[in-house]
């Protein structure tokens, strides 16, 4: 191996470690982050001219950790009077094998804290947990990088002023904050899997991100049942990318789509994961979609009456608006149109501005064979869609009435 | 860290207590307080007038403009609030949420260290 190539494999599997690690010792995340992008500059510039060193991410971390205390002498009284992060115990130092210790959980649960606004929430945990640029996140966000960079410092303000602690909350806190990280993990994936805005249908990288993030909780929370259960169902959802898109950009419905294009081994992961579920007594809101994705990915046609039952129960816990919508369709698919119509009823005002709910009432009422009501509903279905692809699906279903 | 725990709520409500409603209210106050010194983090705090009594003073380019009332009229007005010592932000919204009251902002203090 060179060195150019020890110094990008040392990017891809410590930045993120080294990063978590400079941020609980450093207590700042402005100093945390240049002082490592610096010393991978360095590194880039070193190894080449006298070798790889045997233990590189001590080598980083030690050259990182330089960095941070020689700028932080040539400090001027002003910046020395910034709020420090809160973190406690002490992290261990990096130990004599090389071996970086794992402060990723505190961060998950810094980044995650309820008193940060969600959008932040979501970019503070690219940036600090999974080691993305700030420029990569914003291209994710389809938002420029001077708007992300300024809501990454505002957030990062917040948590050093308001006295956000670096620490894995308490047992009795633990499943409440552990929502919340699910939460943004999901709200990450679901924005990759099905973008509200733009030319492109998936942004599979965004997604891919979310699933990495899924397995991290995996990794730092092992048996979380809630974690295993986010984690299927995002493997499950993000296994039929390739089929739901068309070459010409347009959107492939669940059953008109290419099954070897599926990713099977993804699929079969995810059921396994189901399977270890088996064993806990009440299945989650995560749990209850994975199960219907599973429905989805299994052999055509899929169990409807089932997926009806699951969204059933998934409505009975949630109160969804939306999750009553995907309800419909599957009572629909069982084969009663007329009874899925009637659930429809009232959702105008829970869902506003949403384009699917009058794109599956267009559907129902061509089923019924209701053709004006339904060119009426696609209409409204196509003043407020925003992503071309479900555009062209929609108009392509109004002119084949 | 030290916090401001800013008492929002209801001044029509508050209003409209009776004696015994008061009573039970200061009572409870009396057992936050009691909880925040057993711990050490109580700082300080008190109850204010009514918003009504409030007066504005807006030091602008164009002379001292005193008005009547508070500076935002809303339903919710600060009534009070208490100055805690909480070692972080998690300890802060775990002794905001024993204050009995609707609405409760947290602020941390500004550190202003003696140079």
């Amino acid at each position: 191996m060179s060195a150019e190539q020890a110094v990008e494999q040392a990017y891809r599997d410590q930045w993120s470690r080294l990063l978590a690690l400079l941020v609980t010792r450093l207590r700042r995340f402005d100093l945390a982050e240049d002082s490592l992008q610096g010393a991978y500059v360095a590194a880039a510039r070193v190894w080449p001219e006298q070798g790889v060193p045997e233990r590189p991410a001590a080598w980083l971390y030690a050259s990182a950790y330089r960095r941070a205390l020689d700028r932080v002498r040539r400090e001027d009284a002003d910046a020395r009077r910034l709020p420090l992060l809160l973190t406690d115990p002490q992290p261990a130092d990096v130990d004599e094998d090389g071996d970086v210790p794992d402060e990723r959980l505190r961060l998950l649960f810094a980044c995650c804290h309820p008193a940060l606004r969600p959008d932040a929430r979501a970019a503070l945990m690219l940036r600090f947990v999974a080691g993305l640029t700030t420029a990569e996140i914003a291209r994710l966000f389809l938002v420029t990088e001077p708007t992300m960079a300024a809501r990454l410092t505002r957030a990062k303000a917040k948590m050093a002023a308001a006295g956000i602690p670096l620490r894995a909350p308490s047992a009795a806190d633990l499943p409440g904050r552990l929502d919340v990280v699910l939460k943004v993990i999901y709200l990450i994936f679901t924005e990759g899997y099905r973008a509200t805005a733009g030319p492109d249908l998936l942004r599979p990288r965004l997604a891919a991100e979310a699933i990495r993030l899924g397995y991290l909780v995996g990794e730092l929370l092992p048996g979380e049942p809630r974690g295993v259960a986010l984690l299927a169902l995002m493997l499950l959802q993000h296994a039929r990318r390739d089929a739901r898109v068309a070459p010409d950009g347009t959107l492939v419905p669940l059953a008109e789509q290419d099954r070897d294009r599926w990713r099977h081994d993804e699929i079969a992961r995810g059921r396994s994961l189901l399977g270890y579920l088996e064993a806990v007594p009440m299945a989650g809101e995560y749990h209850l979609q994975a199960l219907i994705a599973a429905e989805h990915a299994g052999p055509a046609p899929p169990d409807w009456p089932r997926i009806a039952r699951l969204y059933a129960e998934l409505e009975r816990r949630t109160g969804s608006p939306v999750v009553r919508l995907n309800r419909a369709v599957a009572v629909a698919e069982s084969g009663s149109p007329d009874a899925a119509l009637a659930l429809l009823q009232g959702l105008d005002r829970a869902l506003p501005g949403n384009h699917l709910l009058p794109a599956v009432r267009a559907d129902l009422l061509t089923r019924l064979d209701r053709p004006g009501e339904a060119r009426a509903a696609y209409d409204a279905a196509l003043a407020l869609v925003r992503t071309a692809p479900e555009r062209a699906h929609l108009e392509a279903r109004r002119s084949a009435l | 860290m030290q916090y401001a725990l800013l008492i929002y709520g209801d001044e029509k409500v508050w209003a409209d207590r009776d004696e015994r409603e008061k009573r039970q209210n200061s009572e409870r106050h009396a057992k936050y307080m009691a909880m925040l010194r057993s711990r050490n983090a109580m700082l300080g705090g008190e109850q204010l007038s009514p918003s009504a009594t409030a007066t504005t003073v807006r030091n602008g380019a164009d002379g001292v403009g005193v008005t009547d009332g508070p500076y935002a009229e809303t339903a919710e007005q600060i009534g009070g609030f208490y100055l805690i010592e909480a070692a972080d932000l998690d300890e802060a919204i775990e002794l905001a949420r024993q204050l009995p009251e609707p609405i409760v902002e947290i602020r941390p203090l500004v550190y202003h260290p003696k140079s």
